[in-house]
């Protein structure tokens, strides 16, 4: 399966190499930075690329490009799953998964590349049993360990890896019992430069936090679960309970987690909890466009919107803008032409707005292609489906739990045209 | 190790780890440790130089590819060296993190091998896994020196810790080191049959490092995979499947005994390996099942290609045709195939993309075209994962959407493009779109097609263009719209666009030229704007070709041009003269001129391209003295007519790849892949699958259709065989696939009696003829519980020893007690049955031809005693037959009804013990109360249930060999779970034992229901001492301190002695070896049977026949060290009674004395 890893950054460097099977020269690599080259944008490099002797498939997270050689068929998204796995592994035990922290870590790097795969087969990607074997690295435990020479690695068998809830280890034990839960709602959508809706969707997660001493049994029933269109589970969810009486029942993984993630069924509208006003033009002849851009807040059910960032990207011609917004600041990279304001909170009664002009380069004919809007925001304490947690029940152990729900809804991948 | 003489002195490596090793020290934790370290290091030069010359010397200085470049790298290495050969583990530790920092840079650290290698057998975890690192990356290199370190690898294999013995395999196989092939070979069999999963896992995953490294050992790799494809555990199911895929993909029938077992397990399976298994499970249902849309497909053609020509009268026809096709052939699918498509559905949920894409794959390639919709779902949900999972899932979709439009049409806005999208995924969604397009959406599909067009991404645009352009030529309705739309996308100010839209217009007409002269006119206006040289020529070309369309614009173009010529691009000059040389031909009189103006200039231009192109058209066109044959076809030549393009999707016909591999990403066969087979065209014997029924048969000829067919020579004989089967008539039917071999017999038995009569109207076959095999065993038994008590009785020398124990050991044994109960009730002794009885000793004693003819008639002798026995059965069997059904049940795998009557097994042996005695020393039959001494196996508490928190444990010793171990003690453990909630993964973990004593766990419990109770066995080697075993017992949240101390009486197990050895053995056993003391005998002991039932009872003994009838005598053995124990009762007048115990362990012997004491004066 997967013979080999390597780690490229930014700049094209390679700056950490694993091999599983015999070992794959790094010459390999060119072919990728041939690639590399070749594409105009980083996220533009096709994730399989097939050399003579071999194939490289990559994913590109956090600006390094993680690089698999593989030696025969394998499925590619496999691979590519595997990958991001790994990644995801980096970022929780390091916080952050950068050049620079895989560096400084890079012995606890090999460890779990070592226990992740063996001869490049995933062998424990679960990261409860991999905490297990090889502890995350704290400020405090490296401390004690430089004094006591004792080590990061674990002397024992991860339990769950035996068990039929590998994803829990036993003897888990807190003062607190508490378990916390976060629906997270995005809106996927595309408005249209009238402002009519062309596609919207929903899509949501349901985070947990759990920290519960024991083996508790958890159910989470919803008031409405005839919302959940397509679901998918963390591997705890049992899937027969959820068939037949929409019930999600689980023994949760200790600590944070994805319980589930799911789709609104499209039948129902989406409410659409912003406008925007816009008119961006360019006049023929002369080197000055108009800008005005208007924020509304539109199907919000009373909350307020806010952390609202704008970004666009201008057309190419475009060589300044000079705007004036009515709240919150602005920036506009010369560059690479990205302008993106950053509004805030929404006022119903005062809109935000941006306007102002932007200067084009002399004689040039104007730009036929108007930006796309991009906007981000939240709105705490709704679901925007109408999606609501029933309750939550334990059993299995005998202690009342804390319990905590969080509705929020943000944008996901919300486009307005003009 | 010794370092080389002219670095050993302190001075010059100090000096060196100052310059060079500056980054490595960076790396070093902190200041204070690398002082330390420094210490530590002048200190153990000097402990290294003292020791030296046993240590061989590194080889660098021959290495030639070291040699002068990397000097400065050995001295930087030294100090690494002189850490890794210091014994604190502190700096070994990190000199290894600074070894493996090495070579995760990818730099050269193969010269620290030796120094290295000394440390893997290093106490400390990390440095040994450090160590391990080090080793699989380096040992193909240095092949010599790793083999130093396969011994500790060998010692680990037999750790008494699981992941010991995992870890030690893993590295073991990991090692490219082809001297150890043999060595691993054999330590992969031998995990293979480990009883840990974990470690059978690991012997999984190390049989594909095996073959790759030696591809020869090929054919015993196969029979490993055998073994473990039939392991029942999660763990191990994936990667076996795995190391099938890489080593035997091709054996496919390795897969049908473990294919029911694979569909249900897979659910639990983790996430890796179901992707595996269902990729796998794919290509198996493609060579064992037949295709589910046999009749569909041609449907759907015919319905497809109806779809644009819309003639309905074809249309109807050919479905009439289709479906009286279906009509024929009668399509029924598989259970086992509908089994698989049943399991892998709720994966579609999977949170891991790769999961739910090898489903979908599944359900594309195997399911009825009805039920392919539901993967489409999941598959939008990929969408939103991932640009790289977009990427592989769009691919697919791609193709998916040529095959099967209709499933994703109602999710074509969740292809719509975003504009951040990455242009490779905006590119693949254009594609789906265009593939969905068909009348109903079109007008949706331009609209959005042409937000696109105003995109910033000049690619993207293109693709967009094109995009319409394919629109057009699939959908007619459209295609009018579409080249508006294109011929006005030619007054774009972006070039691109235009000459993108020239391009496809072009194509367009070239399907109806006719209808279109005026957009060629429009574009031979445009020619005087378009700057962009391939929309020119392709202007020019569309001219050309079609200049009878335009006879009066097309001279004046090629004027216009004529004029410009000299500052044209190639490609638009090389245009310029095709147009020239096609008006000459057509209309010559207008052109002639000016197309010898355009080849002059040409005959001058700078590219030989166009002069040669110049060249040949002059010959070819304008007749001259010289002109050959070619001028006279001229006009055919340049005027032929031309195919219009076909825009297609450059996903059509990729499906023959399996979908989601690697191969049909590429569009091009992979290293390794596995074709996906074609459908059989007839169906493939299903009945390969029925693995346990094969076995079952298998037993039941064996056992059963020797003596009904070959040897048994009365018809009466045969038909009381059949008086037994009523017993098991109330079984609860299960429909079995096969039927048994007994069937055709049973028939005839009918009649009988009623409830057989009843049996064969509701049980099914199979089982029922695994009952027979049941009874069958039973009755062995009970043979050789006859065998055995003619020996006594003849006392003879042989030892049936071995017999015993297999008797005791057969499965119907636990049943035994139950049926004996029955004895008691049921008075209802025929003579039919002891016939039956008698027949079957005698098929028995064929087959174990020792001494056949002496047990028949000595079983003839003592029929009345046994002709009781038979009726018993009647009684186990609602019971046993509910413990058959679950093994029968081939779908279900759930843990056998914890509910399972919990019997000790053991009870056969000391009451058979005491009942032999009854019938063969004493005539008169004893009276059952007595023989059966219910209380006899005294039942342990391990974990009350109050302690345990509902868990309660309770162990006896069973007094079964362990067959495992034979210097084990079997100890039997019941486990009963008192909760309301399920109990899981009960295991034993850190046994802490005295020196020499060893435990063999329990394969590990993974569930136990509320309110269920469960058995296993266990043994325990406890090295003939009464100490304690003390381990751990772990469920999935706790784990409880236990112990087991065992009786003295149970560290022994029986021995048959004749009374002759038995004096023998004595005579040897005197002195200190012998302790003697006197005793009243209890109230109780009234006779000498209750005498030897209190001592069995107590002690694991068996008696020895005795000419006195006031002396008891009784022998065994320890089962540790295999010591005798010979233990003598003589009984006198008035109670008084002296026990002696000859035994070569004293200890033992004093308190086996004190508990049979205890035992008789009780």
């Amino acid at each position: 399966m997967i013979h080999s890893l390597f780690l490229v950054n930014a700049s094209g460097d390679i700056f950490l190499e694993k091999h599983w099977k015999s070992v794959v020269s790094r010459s390999v690599c060119d072919y990728f930075f041939e690639a590399l080259e070749r594409a105009t944008e980083p996220e533009n490099v096709p994730p399989v690329i097939p050399t003579p002797h071999h194939y490289l498939i990559n994913v590109l997270r956090h600006r390094i490009y993680f690089v698999a050689v593989i030696q025969s068929e394998v499925p590619p998204l496999f691979v590519i799953e595997f990958l991001h796995r790994v990644v995801d592994t980096f970022q929780d035990y390091f916080g952050v998964c950068t050049e620079a922290a895989i560096k400084d870590n890079v012995v606890v790097v090999y460890e779990l590349l070592e226990e992740m795969l063996d001869n490049g087969f995933p062998l424990a990607t679960e990261s409860n049993i991999l905490k297990e074997l090889i502890k995350p690295p704290t400020i405090l435990r490296t401390v004690v360990n430089t004094i006591t020479g004792s080590t990061n690695v674990g002397e024992q068998l991860p339990t769950g890896q035996l068990s039929v809830v590998p994803w829990r280890r036993t003897g888990v034990k807190y003062t607190n019992n508490e378990a916390y839960f976060d629906v997270i709602e995005e809106i996927d959508a595309i408005i249209d430069k009238s402002g009519s809706t062309i596609t919207a969707e929903i899509q949501g997660v349901i985070d947990a936090c759990v920290k519960l001493t024991g083996m508790p049994d958890l159910t989470l029933s919803f008031m409405n679960p005839r919302l959940l269109d397509d679901v998918s589970f963390h591997p705890c969810v049992r899937f027969k309970r959820w068939e037949a009486e929409r019930i999600l029942s689980f023994i949760p993984p200790d600590g944070n987690f994805r319980l589930l993630s799911y789709h609104v069924s499209s039948q129902n509208l989406v409410a659409i909890p912003v406008y925007v006003k816009h008119n961006i033009s360019f006049r023929e002849g002369s080197s000055q466009g108009r800008f005005e851009l208007t924020l509304g807040p539109k199907q919000t059910m009373g909350k307020a919107v806010e952390s609202v960032l704008v970004s666009s990207q201008l057309p190419r011609g475009v060589l300044n803008a000079n705007l004036n917004p009515s709240q919150g600041t602005y920036t506009f990279d010369p560059v690479t032409k990205l302008l993106s304001w950053d509004v805030g909170k929404i006022n119903p009664q005062k809109l935000p707005s941006l306007k102002g002009s932007m200067s084009l380069q002399a004689g040039a004919s104007k730009p036929d292609e108007n930006p796309t809007i991009n906007i981000q925001f939240k709105i705490q304490q709704l679901a925007i489906s109408g999606l609501k947690v029933n309750r939550l029940d334990m059993y299995g152990e005998k202690y009342k739990p804390f319990k905590g729900i969080k509705y929020m809804t943000k944008a996901g991948k919300f486009q307005v045209r003009t | 190790m010794r370092a080389p003489p002219a670095l050993s002195a302190s001075a010059p490596r100090n000096g060196s780890r100052d310059s060079v090793s500056g980054a490595l020290r960076r790396s070093a934790s902190s200041s204070s440790s690398t002082a330390a370290a420094a210490a530590e290091m002048s200190a153990s030069s000097a402990f290294i130089d003292e020791k030296g010359g046993s240590a061989s010397e590194p080889e660098y200085g021959h290495d030639p590819a070291s040699g002068g470049i990397f000097s400065t790298d050995y001295k930087r290495h030294d100090d690494l060296k002189e850490m890794l050969d210091s014994n604190k583990d502190s700096l070994k530790l990190e000199a290894m993190k600074r070894i493996v920092a090495m070579i995760a840079r990818g730099k050269n650290a193969s010269d620290l091998f030796p120094a290295v290698v000394k440390n893997v057998a290093c106490k400390n975890i990390e440095v040994k896994k450090l160590v391990y690192v080090y080793l699989v990356r380096y040992a193909e290199e240095q092949q010599d020196l790793a083999l130093l370190s396969i011994s500790t690898f060998q010692r680990g294999l037999k750790d008494p810790n699981q992941l010991i013995r995992a870890s030690a395999l893993r590295v073991l196989s990991s090692i490219r080191v082809t001297i150890i092939v043999p060595i691993m070979m054999l330590a992969i069999k031998e995990a293979a049959s480990d009883m840990s999963p974990y470690v059978r896992k690991t012997a999984a995953h190390a049989i594909p490092k095996l073959h790759s490294l030696d591809p020869e050992q090929k054919d015993q790799l196969i029979e490993v995979i055998e073994k473990l494809l039939a392991d029942k555990t999660t763990l191990v199911a994936g990667s076996v499947v795995m190391a099938f895929e890489e080593v035997c993909p091709d054996r496919i029938d390795l897969i049908h005994k473990n294919y029911r077992k694979l569909c249900n397990l897979l659910i639990d399976v983790e996430e890796w390996g179901q992707v595996v298994i269902i990729n796998m499970l794919t290509r198996y249902a493609r060579t064992q099942f037949l295709n589910p849309n046999i009749n569909e497909s041609l449907l759907e053609e015919s319905s497809e290609k109806a779809f644009y020509a819309s003639d309905d009268e074809e249309d109807e026809d050919k479905k009439a045709e289709a479906a009286t096709l279906a009509k024929r052939k009668p399509y029924v699918m598989d259970p086992d195939h509908r089994l698989l498509l049943r399991n892998t559905k709720p994966l579609l949920q999977s949170r891991n993309a790769a999961v739910v894409m090898a489903v979908a794959q599944l359900y594309f390639h195997l399911a009825p075209k009805a039920e392919v919709g539901i993967i489409a779902k999941a598959l939008v949900r990929l969408m939103r994962s991932h640009s790289e999972v977009q990427y592989v899932v769009l691919q697919n979709v791609a193709t998916m959407t040529i095959k099967r439009r209709g499933m994703f049409e109602p999710y074509l806005k969740s292809f719509y493009i975003r504009s951040t999208d990455p242009t490779q995924i905006k590119i693949l969604k254009l594609e789906v779109l265009t593939n969905l397009a068909n009348e109903t959406n079109i007008s949706t599909i331009l609209r959005e097609f042409q937000t696109y067009i105003k995109s910033m991404d000049k690619d993207f645009v293109a693709a967009s263009i094109q995009a319409i352009g394919r629109c057009a030529t699939n959908i007619g309705e459209v295609r009018d719209t579409c080249l508006n739309g294109l011929v006005q996308l030619l007054s774009n100010r972006d070039e691109l666009v235009v000459a993108e839209s020239v391009v496809v217009i072009k194509k367009l007409l070239q399907m109806q030229p006719e209808q279109h002269s005026d957009i060629i006119k429009h574009m031979a206006k445009l020619i005087d704007n378009i700057q962009v040289p391939m929309a020119r020529a392709s202007i020019l070309w569309l001219i050309g070709e079609y200049c009878e369309h335009v006879p009066k614009i097309a001279p004046d173009v090629l004027r216009n041009m004529a004029k410009t010529f000299t500052n044209e691009e190639d490609i638009v000059k090389l245009q310029i003269i095709n147009l020239a040389a096609k008006l000459y031909l057509t209309n010559s009189k207008q052109t002639k001129l000016l197309t010898q103006y355009v080849l002059n200039l040409a005959k001058y231009d700078q590219n030989y391209d166009i002069r040669d192109r110049a060249r040949f058209i002059r010959q070819l066109i304008v007749p001259t003295d010289k002109s050959g044959a070619l001028s006279k076809y001229a006009k055919k030549l340049f005027l032929a007519l031309k195919p219009a393009p076909v825009l297609q999707s450059t996903f059509k016909d990729r499906d023959h790849f399996q979908l989601g591999s690697l191969s049909h990403l590429l569009n091009a066969k992979a290293a390794g892949y596995q074709e996906l087979p074609d459908w059989p065209e007839s169906v493939p014997d299903p009945s390969v699958r029925n693995v346990e029924v094969i076995r079952l048969l298998e037993r039941v000829t064996t056992l059963t259709s020797i003596p009904d067919w070959s040897k048994c020579t009365s018809r009466k004989d045969r038909k009381e065989k059949k008086t037994e089967k009523p017993f098991y008539s109330d079984s609860e039917g299960e429909s079995g696939p096969t039927e048994s071999a007994d069937s055709e017999s049973d028939s005839g038995s009918g009649s009988e009696s009623a409830s057989a009569s009843d049996e064969s109207g509701s049980g099914s076959e199979s089982e029922e003829s695994r009952e027979e095999t049941e009874s069958e065993d039973e009755e062995e038994d009970e043979e050789k519980e006859k065998k055995r008590k003619k020996r006594l009785d003849k006392t003879k020398a042989k030892k049936p020893a071995e017999e015993s124990a297999e008797s005791e050991q057969s499965s119907g044994t636990e049943d035994r007690k139950r049926g004996r109960k029955a004895v008691k009730n049921q008075k209802s002794a025929s003579e039919s049955e002891s016939e039956s009885e008698s027949s079957e000793s005698e098929d028995e004693s064929e087959e174990e031809s020792e001494e056949e003819s002496e047990s028949d008639t000595d079983i003839r002798k003592k029929k009345t005693p046994i002709s009781k026995q038979p009726p018993k059965q009647s009684k186990k069997e609602s019971k046993k037959e509910r413990q058959e059904m679950s093994l029968l049940d081939l779908d279900d795998f759930e843990p056998a009804p914890a509910s399972a009557p919990v019997t000790p097994v053991n009870f056969l042996s000391s009451s058979l013990v005491s009942d032999l005695e009854g019938l063969s020393l004493t005539n008169n039959i004893l009276a059952p109360t007595t023989i059966a001494p219910s209380g006899s196996i005294k039942m342990y508490e391990l974990l009350h249930r109050i302690t345990g928190e509902g868990l309660a444990v309770e162990y006896c010793f069973s007094r079964q060999p362990f067959s495992p171990d034979p210097n084990m003690v079997a100890v039997q453990i019941q486990f009963t779970n008192n909760t309301n909630s399920e109990t899981k993964n009960l295991h034993i973990e850190e046994p802490r034992l005295q020196s020499g004593m060893r435990i063999r766990e329990f394969t590990e419990i993974d569930v136990l229901a509320a309110g269920e109770s469960v058995t296993v066995v266990m043994g325990i080697d406890f090295c003939d001492s009464t100490q304690a075993a003390n381990f751990q017992l772990c469920t999935h949240t706790r784990k409880f301190f236990v112990s087991i101390q065992p009786p003295v009486g149970e560290l022994m197990t029986p021995v048959f002695l004749t009374e002759n050895d038995f004096k023998k053995e004595q005579g040897k056993l005197m002195g200190m070896n012998e302790i003697s003391e006197k005793l009243m005998l209890g109230e109780k002991c009234v006779n000498e049977h209750v005498i030897v039932e209190r001592v069995t009872a107590t002690a694991n003994l068996s008696r020895v026949p005795c000419g006195s009838e006031k002396e008891c005598r009784f022998a065994g053995k320890t089962v540790s060290s295999g010591c005798l124990v010979l233990v003598t009762v003589p009984t006198k007048e008035g109670g008084a009674a002296q026990l002696t115990v000859n035994c070569e362990k004293m200890l033992i012997g004093t308190l086996l004395v004190k508990d049979i004491m205890q035992a008789l004066s009780q």
